[in-house]
């Protein structure tokens, strides 16, 4: 017993020596040993004890939301909506919400971290072009931007930044713009986008799903569920595609690209959420199909209720649970594919900052959506799954 | 008499012949499983036979409709558009399978650590996990891509570590939950009263009760690897050439005064065959393995 717990340490020191060693070789021992240092604060807020968590969460939840707020609300509002958010953590939320709201934090820091790393690691910089400017004035451009040579003295830099005056930076490529300027009126357009695109699929997956389920195996479940199938296969691009070929330059009813009105926004939101759609029309099908099983079910139609009670009032309950569990993983999907098809309709959304600031190693651009897109997914799912402990009593209590 | 003509229930099958019975009578997954070797034949051996050449430029048959000579027509400068397809598509299938066994090889040995020891090793394992699904993965992608960018453009090794690695996640969920159920058995307590050592009872005991598991999502991985190479031909970050890069070049010419059909057409055409019969390959295996959810398979 003794030696097997000796093994089992001096195995995981060996893993970790292992680690080290190999990080060490590309990104230098420092940042390895800061990488390994953030992987350590990110699994220890995963066990802080329980009152630790009861007072930090809602503080966290206070600065998170005034984070977010501050930059469209302005401070005083954002204050205001932030003490609700803090008031309103401190009294109602369980123990199981506010551990997912203290791990949001350090996961936040560590993906900046972590993405620095990984854009330091990339060959170039943001400061290289065909003529080559003289080191004297390559290092006053340094200073100026903030990007220092090293990756942690840059991530200091930022961080310091970002927690202090809570401002994203200037852009390194666009000159005399900071981040928030050119993320800022990209992400109306982006969320206008995926929250359509979003409707779409749900509202489409579950007309299809539902239907399938109600009849297995018949004529029109093998054609939606086939129709699902096709949505799931084809790459978004090709559909979209397809959907311009058809609509904008045949029949000339919609417009093939650009940003403006409600009907530019049509074959983009379509595109963007026919696989989602597909995903959930398979979900529903077999959601539906395992609660009319139930008894309750039995129950319902041996009261004597008419069919579609029986579906809408009972049913559908039961059938939506696995789409909602979906539905987290579903807006990360519609968020990043929102990259291709914005690329595709020519829209002038947050993707294309992304994609553009990747290529030119626009760095703090880069770092801006990568904040943006991670908070926006991780405050989603925490949503998606207070729905589901809503929508599902028996797993409230885990929540 | 009539009792002897009565076909006998099968009896004696192990679960395995049963499970290989039950795919057989799924049509949908058998016709998946031809088409997906028949696009794999012509992708490796009609180039290799006929001596396809993908790169030779012919000016004077610039953007040629199919005809005899060029079969899937020709391209804007006139390269012959079946070799490029057929060449392109080895490429995105070899990505996704490449990229599939890396995701699968982490995602087994994370999910199975984390099963089996559970505890601690667990709550770190899966917390890592967790801390990764937060993150849009088309981001680490697309960042991991950039660190290889300029050593190896167009080489299809970067692409598909980049992909294998943040395709691993599910693998890892799915088989932790699995060995999580599996370990307080008896014949995992009867292995280690044996003396197994601990990766023993992992690789002999427990990871054969989640072979099933592990190929259905595997064959379910294949096509969103492909999917998100697409994804990256199509943004410019790919590889050289790949069905998604030839969709991507064919979507840029797209435009209302002449219609070069057979340039979205064929690559388009072939990717959705491929990852249909992928998806329904791994449909059927589901349905096949997994008795349970027999009743529930989609047609």
């Amino acid at each position: 017993m003794r030696w097997s717990r000796w093994r089992r340490w001096g195995l995981a020191a060996a893993l970790l020596t292992a680690l080290v060693a190999g990080l060490a070789r590309p990104i230098g021992l420092s940042s390895a040993l800061a990488t390994l240092g953030g992987l350590g604060t990110l699994v220890g807020a995963a066990w802080l004890p329980e009152r630790a968590v009861r007072k930090l969460g809602p503080l966290l939840a206070f600065g998170l939301s005034f984070a977010l707020l501050r930059p469209s609300l302005g401070p005083w509002v954002a204050t205001v909506a932030s003490s609700l958010a803090l008031v309103a953590a401190h009294r109602w939320a369980s123990f199981a919400v506010l551990r997912r709201i203290t791990f949001i934090v350090p996961s936040l820091v560590f993906l900046i971290f972590v993405t620095t790393l990984l854009m330091y690691q990339a060959p170039g910089n943001p400061f290289a072009r065909e003529r080559v400017a003289s080191p004297l004035v390559e290092e006053a451009l340094r200073a100026s931007y903030g990007v220092p040579r090293g990756a942690l003295e840059f991530f200091e830099i930022y961080m310091r930044r970002l927690l202090l005056e809570g401002s994203l930076g200037p852009s390194i490529k666009v000159q005399g713009r900071s981040v928030e300027a050119l993320i800022g009126p990209a992400l109306p357009v982006s969320l206008a986008l995926g929250v359509l695109a979003l409707t779409f699929a749900v509202a489409l997956g579950l007309v299809l799903g539902i239907s399938a389920g109600l009849r297995p195996n018949s004529s029109a479940d093998y054609v939606s569920m086939g129709v699902a199938m096709l949505g799931i296969s084809l790459p978004n691009f090709v559909i979209g595609a397809l959907l311009v070929i058809v609509f904008a330059l045949s029949w000339r009813v919609l417009p093939v690209a650009g940003w403006g009105s409600l009907r530019h926004l049509i074959l983009p939101s379509i595109t963007l959420g026919l696989p989602y759609a597909a995903y959930i029309a398979r979900l529903a099908r077999n959601g539906t199909i395992e609660v009319m099983q139930q008894d309750f079910i039995r129950t319902a139609r041996a009261k004597g209720l008419p069919e579609h009670r029986v579906v809408l009032g009972h049913a559908l309950k039961g059938a939506l649970l696995p789409v909602v569990s979906f539905l987290g993983p579903a807006a990360a999907g519609i968020l990043t594919g929102s990259f291709v098809v914005e690329s595709l309709f020519g829209i002038p959304g947050m993707g294309q900052w992304f994609v553009k600031g990747a290529i030119n190693r626009d760095y703090s651009v880069v770092l801006g959506s990568a904040i943006l897109y991670a908070t926006l997914v991780t405050v989603f799912n925490l949503l998606v799954d207070l729905a589901y402990a809503w929508l599902d009593p028996r797993v409230r209590g885990s929540l | 008499m009539s009792t002897l003509d009565a076909p006998q229930p099968p009896t004696g099958l192990s679960p395995g012949q049963q499970a290989l019975r039950r795919l057989r009578q799924n049509r949908f997954a058998l016709l998946g499983g031809v088409l997906l070797l028949a696009i794999f034949a012509a992708c490796f051996l009609v180039p290799l036979v006929f001596g396809l050449d993908a790169t030779s430029v012919q000016p004077e048959y610039r953007h040629q409709p199919p005809s005899w000579q060029h079969l899937f027509g020709t391209d804007n400068v006139g390269r012959d558009y079946l070799a490029r397809v057929l060449i392109g598509g080895q490429t995105s299938l070899l990505v996704g399978l490449a990229a599939t066994l890396a995701s699968v090889t982490v995602g087994v040995l994370v999910g199975s650590v984390a099963g089996y020891f559970g505890g601690r090793v667990d709550e770190v394992l899966m917390r890592l996990v967790d801390f990764l699904y937060g993150i849009p993965y088309m981001f680490l992608v697309i960042l991991i891509m950039l660190m290889f960018s300029e050593t190896a453009r167009g080489e299809a090794l970067p692409v598909f570590l980049a992909l294998g690695l943040v395709q691993w996640l599910t693998m890892a969920r799915v088989v932790r939950g699995q060995v999580l159920s599996l370990r307080r058995r008896e014949f995992v307590l009867a292995a280690r009263l044996m003396g197994s050592s601990d990766a023993r009872v992992i690789a002999v005991h427990v990871l054969p009760n989640v072979a099933g598991v592990i190929l259905v999502y595997a064959t379910l991985t294949v096509p969103a690897v492909i999917i998100l190479e697409s994804f990256l031909s199509f943004l410019g970050l790919g590889v050289k050439l790949s069905w998604g890069q030839l969709v991507a070049e064919a979507v840029s010419v797209v435009n209302p005064v002449r219609s070069f059909w057979w340039l979205l057409w064929w690559p388009g055409a072939l990717l959705g065959l491929t990852l249909l019969s992928l998806n329904y390959l791994g449909d059927g295996l589901r349905d096949a393995l997994d008795p349970k959810t027999q009743a529930l398979a989609p047609p």
